[in-house]
């Protein structure tokens, strides 16, 4: 095995654009050129007939109706299209969003953005699972409650909310759902219609498409869903959002779209084999490990670990020239705040400094995994020896118990 | 974010690494940082009865790449130095020799600490005047 190739575990952050996606893509760089807006010329006739196909196979993927597929440059801005486009649509019926601690920073911002505009925003806890509790979600719904923005899989546990009961819940109340998928689509069947989410944002570069491509979905029929446009200009994508479409992005994304969709059972599968055995090695080789989330409920393909008394950044640093993963440590941030998930989910500072994040993905082998398990448990190892905490956690030292001297 | 190669050596093959005797007379013990701050060091000193100079420095770090480095590195100057040369080293020194970016900057002021508060340690055990 050769110690020394690169491995990458971190496909929650982007995955790598399909090689098949990239062929379907190049002929609308400089062949098909067009504006898929220049309705008077086989050019612009090429590029749209090429988005109609696009929006064909990513409605395809989720079970929508082609119409409901607004393009947008990622889920950063889907998501905030959705709230300040309901925010401001919906101003007269009520002015209250609930969203939960755990959501993107692309929804959290977004919201703090409407509490400055003058809304109200209501961020629920999680418990120590990481999912939403029904019965305060339904005691937050209130008369002036418009909308909820509930993600569907967690970005850094991968943990899935229980969106049939959230989109029951919804319905019951009267009030308009909205769902930041960004990590579930194209992995697991994720199907908007059958469980009432109103409003859900996605991304290309999730799912093996290309960056710079995302999707709001926006419901058609029952109720009508409309969104204000954030972006003003020639009025594309049905006045929702304007700006002259990425043709070769979204061909991208409709391709890798299809390729999920033929693909995700299998796939599903395979990737949750070879999560749970990176977990398994992780788990029996070394004492004090944790799995954060509720490992019931979750996306097949990420773990989030947290070593005990292993600073997740320098535990990295031990083989990243190699493998590429994420941390729950913050410790490059000017803040030193660890990941505000973790801690939403009752994790002490401590564990959530030492957590790390493995996200696998279509282009994961097997030798990734074992070599993984094995420069991970040699990282941990070389961490422990050094770790002074770790020291006193073996000598029986109560390190709760320890006056530290923070800084 | 790209770390200097003296960094990453001190990193990968931290210098003196271990613990001495803390009741010991002749060691001094710092232990500065709070896991909830994600970085914890303890740094000691052994001093020479004779010579006063402090002959052994040992550490272990729960840390950032950066914060080990910085200990690591401090164990190695800290060594054939009087307890006022000793006191004498400054953060920023630590900072250069590694070439520490900013927002790396507080792992050297914690070893600054660990080394004023080992010293700290080391005179209040023998009543050397602070």
């Amino acid at each position: 095995m050769d110690n020394n190739r690169l491995i990458y575990l971190d496909n929650n952050a982007t995955t790598p654009t399909d090689p098949r996606v990239v062929e379907a893509m190049l002929p609308y760089f400089h062949q098909f050129h067009g504006n898929a807006a220049s309705r008077n010329h086989p050019f612009g006739w090429a590029a749209e007939e090429a988005v109609d196909k696009a929006r064909q196979q990513i409605a395809d993927l989720i079970g929508a109706d082609p119409r409901e597929i607004i393009f947008t440059s990622g889920a950063t801005e889907s998501d905030n299209l959705a709230l300040k486009g309901v925010y401001e649509m919906y101003s007269r019926k009520g002015n209250h969003i609930i969203t939960l601690k755990t959501e993107h920073k692309a929804v959290l911002d977004s919201c703090k953005r409407i509490e400055k505009m003058g809304g109200e925003v209501t961020y629920l806890d999680v418990n120590d699972k990481g999912l939403v509790d029904l019965q305060a979600l339904e005691e937050a719904i209130t008369d002036k409650t418009i909308l909820v923005s509930i993600m569907y899989a967690n970005n850094e546990t991968g943990v899935i909310q229980p969106m049939k009961e959230i989109g029951e819940l919804c319905a019951k109340k009267g009030v308009l759902f909205m769902s930041d998928a960004t990590q579930a689509v194209g992995k697991i069947p994720v199907h908007p219609k059958e469980l009432g989410i109103h409003l859900m944002a996605f991304t290309g570069h999730k799912m093996y498409g290309p960056k710079g491509v995302g999707v709001l979905y926006v419901n058609r029929k029952n109720p009508r869903v409309k969104v204000t446009a954030q972006i003003d200009g020639g009025g594309h994508e049905r006045g929702m959002r304007s700006g002259t479409l990425n043709v070769p992005g979204i061909v991208g994304m409709g391709k890798a779209a299809e390729i999920s969709q033929n693909e995700m059972a299998e796939e599903a599968k395979r990737l949750s084999a070879l999560r749970d055995k990176l977990e398994k090695g992780f788990v029996d080789n070394i004492e004090e490990t944790y799995i954060n989330g509720d490992v019931n409920n979750r996306m097949p393909h990420v773990t989030n670990i947290s070593f005990k008394h292993v600073e997740g950044e320098g535990l990295m640093m031990t083989f990243n020239q190699n493998i590429g993963v994420s941390s729950g440590s913050a410790c490059t941030s000017a803040s030193l705040e660890p990941s505000y998930v973790l801690i939403a989910l009752g994790l002490g500072d401590d564990l959530a400094h030492s957590s790390i994040r493995f996200s696998l993905g279509r282009f994961t082998t097997e030798e990734d995994i074992d070599l993984a398990i094995k420069q991970v448990t040699a990282g941990v190892q070389h961490m422990r020896d050094l770790s002074p905490i770790w020291e006193m956690y073996k000598e029986g030292i109560d390190l709760d118990a320890v006056e530290w001297s923070e800084h | 974010m790209a770390y200097s190669e003296k960094l990453l050596e001190h990193f990968k093959k931290p210098k003196n690494v271990g613990t001495l005797n803390k009741e010991s007379k002749n060691v001094g013990t710092g232990l500065v940082g709070a896991p909830e701050c994600g970085d914890v060091m303890r740094l000691q000193i052994e001093v020479d009865e004779e010579s006063k100079i402090i002959k052994d420095a040992k550490f272990k770090t729960f840390g950032c790449g950066s914060a080990i480095a910085s200990s690591s590195l401090a164990t190695e100057w800290l060594k054939g130095k009087s307890i006022d040369e000793a006191l004498a080293i400054d953060n920023m020194a630590i900072v250069e020799e590694l070439a520490l970016p900013p927002v790396k900057i507080h792992c050297s002021v914690l070893a600054e600490d660990a080394i004023k508060s080992a010293i700290s340690d080391y005179k209040q055990k023998n009543e050397v005047e602070a």
